[in-house]
């Protein structure tokens, strides 16, 4: 693999996952905070809550996971690696 | 990369090859899981071998998982289909559920392969598409037996519009599916391997524990969209 080839698939591989954490982490946050909302409101319903907080947190989690995906793949099995 | 820590190897996208005609093969997946296979066979036969009326032991453990797989197939699938597709459903997560664990919780580095690792089985992307595509071949099985060509109305309804984002979604669903699934586990590796790395003792043992849980949460979510994929190809629409 030539310099620039590897450079720029070292950084690319950061980027992916750096701004693939944005989304995610924004929409967690947001999940979390009406979570503990309801649980505030109503805390009978904390079982409940919890089990679709955790189901829906692991669905967000998968698109950072996503960008992982694509900076692992640049960093061991590189297509441009030539 | 040589590194000196023998638990802390990262040894991404290197595989024991096997050679099968023309086919080359990652052996130390096969080997992991016949492992995971075997205990989960070992563990059904011992459990159902003296039936109790009163359940104990292994029993009552097999009983538990049952229940708990018969809820979540028939929360997703309904009341209609949902025993056809319980036993499909139940070894999607047992599958996943032991092989996530079992690359988690069996010290694999103590067995020493020529070529790559041992590990989860569920680590290598091959098995995740594999999965992913059976879970395909589910749903369109399903749907086609349960009504015919009139499955097909499901891609025009509730308008023709949506026809191409129906197409779409029956080749993301097994995408998303399988990289979820491979992703989720390969970071847990790879976490836990950088974090011994850095810190051999005590500190990687809350991501492992975090590691453990995100697997658990892996498995029961691969099933559940399993059996709501199936859910929605047989569900029949009330006009």
């Amino acid at each position: 693999m030539d310099s620039i080839t590897s450079a720029a698939s070292v950084v690319a591989a950061g980027l992916a996952v750096g701004l693939g954490a944005i989304g995610p982490g924004i929409g967690q946050g947001t999940a979390a905070g009406g979570a503990v909302e309801g649980i505030a409101r109503q805390p009978e319903a904390e079982g409940k809550i919890r089990g679709t907080l955790l189901l829906s947190l692991a669905f967000m989690e998968a698109l950072t996971i996503y960008g992982l995906v694509v900076a692992l793949v640049l960093l061991f099995a590189n297509p441009f690696a030539g | 990369m040589p590194l000196l820590l023998p638990f802390a190897e990262l040894e991404v996208g290197q595989h024991l090859y096997w050679q099968l005609g023309n086919l080359k093969i990652h052996g130390q997946v096969f080997l992991s899981s016949w492992v995971v296979i075997g205990a989960l066979l070992a563990l059904v036969v011992v459990g159902t071998r003296k039936l109790e009326r009163d359940p104990r032991g292994t029993q009552n453990l097999l009983e538990f998982v049952w229940d708990y797989i018969r809820d979540l197939s028939r929360e997703q699938i309904g009341e209609k289909a949902y025993r056809d597709w319980m036993p499909f459903i139940g070894t999607l997560f047992l599958f996943i559920f032991v092989s996530n664990w079992g690359g988690a919780l069996v010290p694999w580095k103590l067995i020493h392969l020529p070529s790559g690792e041992l590990g989860a089985p569920t680590a290598d992307i091959n098995t995740t598409i594999a999965l992913a595509l059976l879970v395909s071949l589910a749903y369109f099985y399903a749907g086609l037996s349960r009504k015919g060509l009139r499955y097909f109305e499901y891609y025009v309804e509730p308008t023709p519009i949506m026809l191409p984002f129906k197409i779409v979604e029956d080749f993301t669903k097994p995408l998303s599916l399988s990289f979820r699934l491979f992703g989720n586990i390969l970071a847990d590796e790879l976490v836990v391997a950088v974090l011994a790395f850095l810190v051999p003792l005590i500190v990687p043992l809350p991501a492992m524990f975090l590691g453990l849980f995100t697997s658990a949460i892996q498995a029961l979510i691969f099933a559940t969209l399993a059996a709501y994929y199936i859910g929605e190809a047989v569900h029949e629409e009330h006009h």
